[in-house]
């Protein structure tokens, strides 16, 4: 019976461990669980019958027995051994997360201006409970049974808070680690606030220290004041053996300018879904992704912009490169609502399929309510150009060779989005490597090995 | 030397090189004329290994190594070159990145070290000098957004840059203006070497007048029906192909 249920283990797990997860966390975070229990309870995992859930079976990545950690043990990691990728020519704010634990014996010691708080999730919301209360738990909706699962379980995480005015110039990296001896399931929160008029950039890098089976479930809530200007660079390099659920919500006041961009390496299984709300007027949204997948590898993105008044712009473009017998998904609804006269907004979706196992789902969608609007979707799926190959291999260039610049040059146009020079230069090289399976320098991931 | 014996290829099925037989010895510059679909653009395309061609017969020799069982790029290291009669559009691939992998793949066949950063860029100036390239043209995507005449211009800025001992051209000169086609012959004509041969694919006398060849094909239905001096090319010039098909009896 338990092996037809995958809902059951979080189930029992909840049940009987409910009061050491909440001990180890804070009250604000505890506040939610009960509801989110609850939900999760009624709903179950989603199955592929579900919409949003078509392209990744959810019961399956859930199923296997991983330990977690709720009674927060102190698991030895050197963070400064682990990850060595750093960004040359950028000058960031370094901070790390271990599993799902904010790490705070390596923070930077100075660089913040008064009044920004970067730090862990829970002891923000201990030491400021009416300023996380406001925000946590309000965009992620509990519906949704990953977001349920993280609610129920996630102890600590990330904050990061920048109060009106205040504009960060240095880039926070956010390095999150997957260290375990054993299979680990982490369930890993971040809230972001920007008040009105504040600007941010935010690098996550996320990592795998050890040749181990991790599931993690991640839930990023963003609010986007008036105004402000934020940047999320998401870069997932990882191995086989990592099953990554990331949710992430993001509600944008008037004037406000996100720039998202989910970039796929090296991953086992990966859903990655956005849901962004452009809830005042003017506010731009600017959608980004990058997937390169090989062997196995199964990479799924599914967004949703949501054009809740006039006057907003969204473009949208995730590019994807499949090799071996990897599986590649795209689901992207644009949806303008009602009122939502004025709206401007695009969407691409252009895949590669350079292996004849490989295989694309690409889904764009246009749903418009309004009916002052200017707005296109569309996708292409395809192979390198037969033509251009043999071009370049007169000219002396090895086939190999040849397809590594097709591919990268096919990839290129989602990194020059990057608003960061050195991070999109640093980026060029890294999709470079892979695509020549060089290694890089960080201990367990798939590309270091 | 360049040896073809008995050449028969052909594309979707269909035999389109019917038995060629040419030699083609160092320092020479040969000359192929003939009527739309009689083969001239298949018979290049097959020496440096077109993948969409199929060789159902005969022999390529190139100073001794047998191009057919060769890759394309093998073809390029040793020595041959082909001027596309349209050249091909690379997005997102700058001309400097793939010149640089072009240059040091041939180097790296050669046993020689990739060359530096400064190097590389030097070369690449003095060899934009040969065909007047524009600089910022150095700077866009292989061929995209160039002109006609610049994309031409450019296949033969690649040949300088690349140095091959055999280079065919084909229709090099068409799309061209006078002073295009000016330019670009005598940018080949600097490039040559008393090792360089050429196979030159024309309709036109005008390129030839630059080029000045020594031996004149003319290809009918995918065979070599007619060989002369240049003076057979300033004949078809004048009289077209007719008189030479009644001869062969074609």
């Amino acid at each position: 019976m338990e092996n037809l249920n995958s809902e059951k283990q979080y189930i029992d797990l909840y049940q009987s461990c409910s009061d050491i997860i909440a001990e180890h966390s804070s009250e604000v975070m505890n506040a939610l669980r009960a509801e989110a229990f609850e939900k999760f309870c009624k709903n179950g995992f989603p199955t592929q019958k579900v919409e949003r859930y078509k392209y990744t079976d959810v019961p399956e990545a859930f199923k296997p027995d991983y330990g977690l950690n709720i009674k927060r043990l102190n698991i030895p990691v050197n963070p400064a051994d682990v990850f060595k990728c750093d960004v040359p020519n950028m000058s960031t704010l370094l901070y790390f997360v271990v599993n799902d634990e904010f790490y705070t014996k390596a923070m930077p010691k100075t660089g913040l201006p008064d009044g920004v708080i970067v730090g862990s999730l829970r002891e923000a919301s201990k030491l400021h409970p009416e300023l996380v209360s406001k925000y946590y738990g309000k965009l992620a909706d509990t519906n949704d049974s990953v977001t349920a699962l993280n609610t129920m379980l996630a102890q600590d995480g990330l904050f990061v808070y920048v109060p009106k005015n205040v504009v960060l110039d240095k880039t926070l990296q956010v390095v999150n680690i997957l260290r375990a001896d054993v299979d680990l399931m982490s369930n890993r929160r971040v809230l972001i606030v920007l008040e009105e008029s504040a600007q941010a950039r935010i690098l996550f890098c996320d990592h795998a220290a050890d040749d181990r089976n991790f599931l993690t479930t991640q839930v990023i809530e963003v609010f986007a004041g008036e105004n402000s200007s934020l940047d999320i660079y998401e870069l997932e390099e990882t191995h086989e053996k990592n099953t990554r659920f990331s949710n992430l919500y993001v509600s944008q006041q008037a004037y406000s300018n996100v720039l998202h961009d989910s970039i796929t390496l090296y991953n086992g299984t990966t859903r990655n879904m956005a849901d962004f709300n452009l809830d005042g007027q003017g506010a731009e949204i600017h959608s980004y992704g990058c997937a390169i997948t090989d062997s196995s590898e199964h990479i799924d993105n599914n967004t949703v912009i949501s054009h809740n008044v006039p006057n907003c712009q969204s473009d949208q473009l995730y590019k994807y490169v499949l090799d071996d017998k990897s599986v590649g998904a795209f689901a992207g609804l644009i949806l303008v609502k009602k009122d939502a006269q004025k709206t401007v907004s695009q969407e691409t979706n252009s895949n590669l399929c350079v292996s004849k196992e490989a295989r694309m789902y690409t889904q764009p969608m246009l749903e418009i309510y309004a009916d002052d609007v200017k707005c296109s979707h569309g996708s292409t799926v395809g192979q390198l150009d037969e033509m251009a190959l043999f071009y370049m291999r007169q000219r002396g260039i090895s086939e190999a060779e040849a397809r590594r610049l097709l591919q990268n040059a096919f990839c290129s146009q989602a990194i020059e989005q990057i608003r960061l020079e050195p991070l999109r230069d640093r980026l060029h090289m890294l999709v470079d490597k892979r695509f020549r399976g060089e290694l890089n320098k960080c201990g367990g991931c798939k590309g270091c090995k | 030397m360049l040896e073809i014996k008995d050449l028969h290829a052909s594309i979707n099925g269909k035999e389109i090189l019917k038995g060629i037989n040419l030699t083609i010895k160092d320092g020479e510059v040969h000359a192929l004329m003939g009527q739309n679909g009689a083969g001239k653009s298949t018979l290049s395309n097959v020496l440096v290994g077109h993948p969409a061609y199929e060789v159902t017969q005969g022999q390529a020799i190139y100073n001794g190594q047998d191009l057919l069982t060769m890759k394309p790029e093998e073809r390029s290291h040793a020595g041959l070159f082909m001027s596309f009669q349209t050249p091909i559009e690379i997005p997102g691939v700058s001309m400097v990145n793939f010149m640089r992998a072009a240059v040091n793949e041939k180097r790296k066949y050669r046993g020689e070290e990739p060359l530096s950063a400064s190097a590389f860029l030097k070369l690449m100036r003095e060899k934009r000098a040969i065909v007047e390239l524009d600089s910022k043209l150095a700077n866009r995507s292989v061929n995209e957004g160039f002109s006609g005449g610049e994309k031409k211009r450019n296949e033969i800025f690649q040949m300088a840059m690349l140095e091959p001992t055999f280079a065919i051209l084909d229709e090099t000169d068409s799309g061209l203006d006078v002073d295009a086609l000016r330019i670009v012959a005598e940018g080949f004509n600097k490039l040559r070497t008393p090792q360089t041969s050429a196979l030159v694919i024309t309709h036109y006398q005008r390129l030839l007048d630059y080029l000045k060849p020594d031996i004149i094909h003319v290809l009918i239905g995918g065979q070599i029906v007619k060989t002369g001096g240049p003076e057979l090319a300033l004949e078809i010039d004048e009289k077209g192909f007719d008189w030479i098909k009644a001869e062969a009896g074609l």
